[in-house]
């Protein structure tokens, strides 16, 4: 099982959840799919939704809910499914 | 007299009023978020204070946090530029309860005149034209379908708390009314907390034409109009005064108006009225006022010789105007082009950076309004608008031709712009004759690339 991280394609601000009163995309733990939506970005008043490019276990969170990020930084880790 | 001037705003807008502080004499203040330390109006203005984290939520729009600063540097005056809390009532409000004046009209003419269906009663009252529609907020399809048989179809059902094009929906039938109309009060209680929506006309090749004026309280003068037809998602992106769209007849007839309006509510500062304008039959029709500077100032700055910016701030401190109508004369022709970060070839999404190279055009006619710099670091958090460009030249033509010669010397390594967008604007054949409307642009970007691809391109492709 390789494990694979998913990082932020372009600078804004990480949301874990469609709006402030949501419960999260995903917790820790969850079985993601290729295409989930696992959070959103926002850069420059855009809200870019995040997507998983591989199925598998959603391991860790390393961004925090409203982190402002880099251009890839690291997001989460998927243990991808084989 | 004010001496010590709180600038509660960032990027171009929030250097445009240092400057203008500056010349008054006043002690230019920038409040900005964490984000904002090395902006290039925080390096001009006299003095900066900090007003809280990045997200606009907690700095920019942020009233008690701005009050505090504003206390703690001893402000006599704020001015709130455009965006964040410049058409904000409570805001204005807040900031005369804390014996500062506030750079723009009173807070109950702010919210007068930014309630949608407020300010279509107003102009009505004051005898300008508006879009023929519901003449107030409708509360269901049936009393909807009575408002359409003075109107017909199709029709824009509008969010009254609406704005920046948001929470509009067109309907083109009575079908489509009846389905739509319920979801469109839904969607404006969510989006604005507020559900009340109106109709009205849908002009289908509409021009956007607006006029700038000044208020004294008692008098307005109006400093002709400006065309901001070219659009993208209903945000502008290309202005120009005047109008190419205007006769003299129908230029006077467009400015009286915003006059009268202005006059009727007692308007002080300086304000745009937009209308709708339809050339076919040559009607315009009132849709909003903007109670704040705009974005677009500069064309009219050009056109006309007057610093709006500096006039904003004496009738602010209760000066009467310092010009009549006839002092106010048109001359030659200004475009504005807005340049954003977003990038033209990937769908305009958003590309923040690094100025790594910037090369500004100069000579005649040439005049940028920008806070970039070499070196400086784009945060992602605000709009992308990151610099104007403007030209005049003594006719539309000869500006048109400056703003290609501009762009052409224009250089900016790092990140993509929409100046490559307008290279392109400024060649097209529609565009030369100024037959546009607010849908062309939209049109124009979905036309297949090769109706628009240079030789090189072509020649590549084949």
């Amino acid at each position: 099982m390789a494990k694979q991280t998913i990082q932020a394609p372009f600078p804004g601000v990480f949301y874990r959840k469609p709006s402030p009163d949501a419960p999260d995309y995903f917790e820790e733990g969850q079985v993601v799919q290729v295409g989930d939506v696992i959070g959103l970005i926002e850069v420059m008043k855009q809200f870019v939704e995040l997507k998983a490019e591989v199925s598998g276990t959603l391991l860790h969170f390393s961004a925090d809910n409203e982190a402002v990020l880099e251009a890839g930084d690291v997001i989460a880790s998927v243990e991808v499914n084989e | 007299m004010i001496r010590r001037l709180l600038i509660v705003n960032r990027g171009e807008i929030a250097l445009r009023i240092v400057r203008a502080a500056q010349e008054a004499g006043l002690i230019s203040i920038v409040a900005h978020s964490e984000a904002d330390v090395d902006t290039l109006a925080v390096q001009r203005a006299d003095e900066a204070v900090c007003i809280g984290p990045a997200q606009a939520a907690k700095s920019y729009l942020n009233i008690p946090a701005i009050l505090e600063a504003a206390k703690a540097c001893q402000a006599d005056a704020v001015h709130p530029g455009y965006g964040f809390l410049s058409e904000s009532a409570d805001f204005a409000r807040a900031v005369k309860d804390a014996g500062m004046v506030f750079i723009g009209p009173d807070a109950d003419i702010i919210a007068r005149m930014g309630d949608k269906a407020m300010a279509r009663q107003t102009a009505i009252e004051a005898g300008v034209p508006v879009v023929p529609g519901s003449p107030h907020a409708v509360n269901d399809v049936a009393e909807a379908l009575k408002v359409v048989e003075g109107v017909g179809f199709p029709l824009l059902i509008k969010a009254a708390a609406g704005g920046g094009g948001r929470g509009i929906r067109v309907a083109e039938d009575s079908d489509a009314l009846t389905k739509q109309l319920p979801l469109a009060q839904a969607e404006a209680q969510a989006a604005f907390g507020d559900g009340r929506v109106y109709l009205e006309r849908f002009i289908a090749r509409a021009r956007h034409i607006e006029v700038q004026v000044l208020g004294d309280g008692k008098r307005a003068v109006h400093f002709f109009e400006r065309e901001c037809s070219l659009q993208r998602r209903r945000q502008k992106v290309f202005e120009e005064a005047p109008s190419p769209a205007l006769n003299d007849v129908t230029r006077k007839a467009i400015c009286d108006s915003a006059v009268a309006l202005a006059e009727h509510v007692g308007y002080l500062g300086a304000g745009t009225l937009e209308y709708l304008f339809d050339d076919t039959t040559n009607e315009f029709f009132f849709i909003e006022m903007n109670t704040r500077i705009q974005v677009e100032h500069p064309v009219t700055e050009m056109v006309t010789g007057v610093d709006l910016v500096r006039e904003m701030i004496r009738l602010a401190c209760g000066q009467p105007l310092r010009m009549a109508q006839e002092d106010i004369a048109l001359k030659g022709w200004a475009i504005e082009m807005r340049i954003n970060a977003e990038d033209p070839d990937r769908d305009f999404f958003p590309s923040p950076g690094s100025v790594a190279k910037l090369t500004w055009p100069a000579g005649p006619g040439i005049r940028i309004d920008s806070g970039l710099y070499e070196g400086y670091k784009m945060p992602p958090f605000y709009d992308s608008l990151v610099a104007k460009l403007i030209v005049w030249d003594e006719d539309r033509e000869s500006a048109l031709k400056r703003a290609g010669r501009a762009l052409d010397e224009f250089h900016l390594e790092g990140f993509a712009t929409t100046a490559s967008l307008h290279r392109r604007l400024v060649e097209d054949p529609q565009v030369k004759r100024g037959a546009i409307d607010t849908a062309f642009l939209e049109r124009w970007l979905a036309e297949p690339a090769s109706n628009r691809a240079t030789v090189k391109e072509v020649i590549d492709e084949q």
